[in-house]
């Protein structure tokens, strides 16, 4: 089958440390890859090249078939490809409601010669991304926050935004930065029942996590990946009986 | 009674003025310090207009508009590439460059001694020389202007804005076109700016460099930030507050040997309060260190 996302032989190097050496992978359509790895790895890294925030020094991502090496960041997410940070990045002084609107696409009130001519259009589709919002947030039980600020909430609940954020984007791919990292075992079952369930919506996921636990629960393949190199890919419970992640996770 | 009233006029050129400025700092949280060369711009090309072609008021506001637009675009493009303090530092040059020029292209500016006999401007068949007339004028202008920036403001581009100047990498994230948003927020300000100093040349008729220094954009700064940064009404209340009280200050009746100077010790004292204790400005959300 034809991977949704290729990504092929990426180098990458800050001033001599190798980020990303020779790095490849292909993912597979409405599947979960987990991606584990020690400090600085090279994890994040590769979701900066990913969605063009960093540019690789070599190698090329396609995306269904198109190259996306060279592309700015928005034109990437505007392909469908959303990801979140690992320090969360959230507009905390502005509500939830607010944050989620945000993230839809192609809204006709964000180019400007709408704004003053097609104002009833704005207005039906403001209506209609509200109520998704308002859904949205029901899907995750935090539908009561809608008006509260994001720095109002507590650490699990802005990771739960922030995934929420990549729903109503309409992500066709998720890169999860540590989606669970530090939040309270209640909610990481929310979150996890949710990225469970993105593949049957025809959503592909790819996260970084450490918890090995929620890796386990969720993933459908595992990379581990060390210096910037990928050690070892596959099955989860292979991957985690690996000699080399064991060591790694032992130290 | 002339004389509130051109405190009036006052007023709302700086309405013009600041809430213009606050859709570039309040709502996509760019510095600018070149408000005052796109507010001198746009009345020299209306007095210059006026004089030497004798256009007429509303060719001369869309052609104000349309140019400091296209500069807008040639400041904006390259200077919105760098961040934060040093887009306030490019804006800062660009608004000592606009100076530089009005005041030494001689021949075309006529430099320091200004533009003097800037007509009275008909619009329409409606002959605008009276100060009431100048004031229903203004009003129209900035009825337009606060409008149009309200429904600006609060339209999911209004949103972007906002979340440009909150985090710039999540909104790329989201997909959305900063570059472009800044850019034209920009050129937007900078055509809404023009519009007072069209008003501006052909109400005080007469103009010279002065008027658009360096200071001049600190002032409609400080307007933006003392009525609330990202606020439309706190820059209306801002303006008002901010040309009212030096005026107020004159009838404190103090002696006229030190009135001047303490009239200036109180401004500045008073601006330093409201800073300490009202951060955000007085309509803010947010005060407007990130």
């Amino acid at each position: 089958m034809e991977p949704v996302l290729h990504v092929d032989k990426i180098y990458k190097n800050f001033d001599g440390t190798v980020a990303l050496d020779n790095f490849s992978v292909k993912v597979q359509a409405a599947s979960i890859t987990g991606i584990i790895g020690p400090n600085g790895a090279g994890k994040t890294t590769l979701f900066n090249v990913i969605t063009g925030f960093l540019p690789p020094d070599s190698g090329s991502i396609q995306y269904n078939g198109q190259l996306l090496v060279g592309l700015p960041p928005y034109k990437i997410a505007r392909h469908g490809i959303i990801r979140t940070f690992q320090q969360l990045r959230l507009i905390t002084r502005l509500p939830v409601l607010d944050n989620i609107l945000l993230a839809f696409q192609n809204q006709a009130g964000e180019r400007l010669r709408n704004i003053f001519t097609f104002s009833r259009l704005i207005k039906i589709q403001e209506q209609a991304n509200r109520k998704k919002t308002q859904e949205l947030l029901d899907s995750l039980g935090i539908r009561d926050k809608e008006n509260a600020l994001v720095e109002d909430l507590s650490y699990g609940q802005q990771k739960m935004v922030s995934l929420l954020c990549c729903l109503a984007a309409g992500a066709k791919v998720v890169l999860l930065d540590e989606p669970v990292a530090g939040v309270n075992p209640e909610i990481i079952n929310i979150i996890l029942d949710m990225i469970r369930k993105l593949p049957e919506q025809g959503v592909t996921v790819i996260l970084i996590e450490h918890n090995m636990d929620a890796i386990m629960r969720v993933c459908d393949n595992l990379i581990f990946m060390d210096q910037g190199k990928k050690i070892a890919e596959g099955d989860p419970e292979m991957v985690r009986n690996n000699p080399a992640v064991i060591e790694a996770y032992l130290e | 009674m002339e004389y509130l009233l051109h405190i009036l006029i006052l007023i709302g050129i700086y309405i013009l003025l600041s809430v213009s400025l606050n859709l570039i700092v309040g709502y996509a949280g760019l510095l600018s310090i070149a408000h005052a060369a796109f507010y001198g711009v746009g009345a020299y090309v209306a007095a210059l207009l006026a004089l030497k072609l004798n256009s007429p008021f509303l060719a001369n506001i869309v052609c104000a508009i349309l140019l400091t637009g296209m500069l807008g675009v040639l400041v904006g493009v390259p200077s919105l590439r760098i961040k934060d303090d040093y887009f306030a530092i490019a804006t800062f040059a660009f608004q000592i460059i606009t100076f530089s020029i009005m005041n030494n292209w001689v021949s075309l500016t006529n430099g320091p001694m200004g533009l003097p006999g800037i007509p009275t401007p008909v619009i329409l068949g409606w002959q605008v020389n009276s100060h009431t007339d100048f004031l229903i004028l203004i009003f129209l202008l900035c009825f337009i202007i606060v409008s149009f920036s309200l429904i600006l403001g609060h339209s999911p581009f209004g949103r972007i804005l906002k979340s440009i100047r909150e985090d710039e990498i999540f909104t790329q994230a989201l997909g959305k076109n900063i570059a472009f948003c800044k850019v034209a927020i920009f050129v937007i300000g900078a055509g809404m700016a023009s519009v007072a100093g069209v008003i501006y040349a052909y109400y005080i008729s007469f103009i010279d460099p002065t008027s658009f220094t360096v200071m001049e954009s600190i002032f409609i700064i400080s307007i933006v930030i003392i009525g609330g940064a990202g606020n439309i009404w706190g820059s209306i209340l801002g303006a008002a507050f901010l040309v009212i009280l030096p005026e107020a200050l004159r009838f404190l009746g103090m002696p006229s040997a030190i009135a001047a100077n303490m009239r200036q010790i109180f401004y500045g004292v008073l601006l330093v309060l409201c800073m300490l204790y009202c951060p955000q400005g007085f309509l803010g959300e947010y005060s407007f260190e990130k």
